[in-house]
């Protein structure tokens, strides 16, 4: 099978890689978004130790408001 | 086992497992979409765009089960008020939200060319976007309340109302008449001798426990997060947070 035929999808090609592009950006945007999540808690919490602060055990809309 | 429900060696095993996670998932898709985009041949009704159940079906898949998890994750901090429950909920909320619209949006591009309309207003199709919207009234309910204790029971609260849904979205193909197909897959049986032929059943298996170990592999990420956010009072995280090192790209 060609490069060509392959891509071609029968004809079926905007279905298909749309779908399949769609579902990759979905997979990439929660790997990305978690990865983000973790960092910017560390980042906050960090700050807020430089600044000489205990973090307050309740509320996080402070800590997380994203 | 009782060990790691404690958050402070549950995000150490995480930290642990993640990688070894990532990185099979990652091999399951490769091979996955090997043998559905190229292996597999084109279905002799359908052609080649059934290839988009290689993606949709587990992301549909995913959709609930993720959703029973958080349901799951939910009653279990409600009842015994454990913190890694809730954590749980939480972190399975995005997840299951974005797998939610990937089956939406990846069916809606199977129906244009097999149905002829990317939408109708039938019973599977509707009930999975009311799932779509369980997922974001639980992420923007717990969003709006402060107090991470009221606001993981009352997530737990609407997610354990939504699983109502669930049995619905599942057997909507057969109580209702309706565009979308009957399982091909549903039960033990069917695995053993299924309605498709291996080289289309192989894949789409693939693809299934690939999209099952991602979510996994996310989940225990995000959870780490939420550990580390909702742990930040105690000396261990404390600890963590002197010894990481300044994050790039964070600062404004």
């Amino acid at each position: 099978m060609s490069w060509r035929t392959f891509f071609a999808m029968g004809g079926y090609a905007a279905y298909v890689w749309s779908a399949y592009g769609f579902a990759t950006v979905v997979l990439l945007w929660n790997v990305v978004s978690a990865v983000r999540k973790r960092r910017a808690v560390l980042a906050m919490l960090r700050e807020l130790a430089l600044a000489g602060q205990t973090p307050k055990e309740t509320g996080r809309a402070t800590l997380l408001s994203e | 086992m009782y060990k790691y429900a404690s958050p402070k060696n549950f995000y150490a095993l995480a930290g642990r497992l993640i990688p070894w996670l990532g990185a099979v998932t990652l091999l399951l898709f490769i091979a996955g979409l090997y043998l559905g985009l190229y292996v597999a041949p084109p279905d002799y009704q359908q052609g080649d765009s059934y290839r988009i159940m290689f993606i949709h079906v587990p992301s549909a898949w995913m959709s609930m089960f993720v959703y029973m998890m958080m349901a799951g994750g939910g009653l279990v901090g409600l009842v015994w008020n454990i913190k890694l429950a809730d954590m749980l909920a939480t972190a399975s909320a995005p997840i299951g939200a974005s797998l939610t619209l990937s089956a939406l949006v990846t069916g809606s591009l199977w129906g244009r060319p097999t149905w002829g309309t990317y939408w109708v207003w039938d019973a599977r199709l509707t009930s999975e976007l009311i799932l779509f919207f369980l997922y974001m009234g639980f992420i923007a309910l717990q969003a709006a309340i402060d107090d991470p204790r009221r606001s993981a029971r009352a997530g737990a609260v609407l997610a354990l109302v939504g699983v109502v849904n669930i049995p619905i979205i599942h057997f909507s193909v057969v109580w209702w008449n309706t565009l979308h197909q009957p399982a091909s897959i549903g039960s033990l049986g069917k695995i053993v001798s299924p309605s498709i032929y291996p080289s289309m059943l192989h894949p789409l298996l693939i693809m299934s426990v690939a999209f099952f170990l991602f979510y996994f592999t996310v989940l225990l990420i995000r959870m780490r997060g939420e550990i580390l956010a909702r742990e930040r009072h105690t000396g261990w995280v404390a600890e963590i947070v002197r010894a990481t090192p300044e994050i790039r790209g964070t600062h404004p």
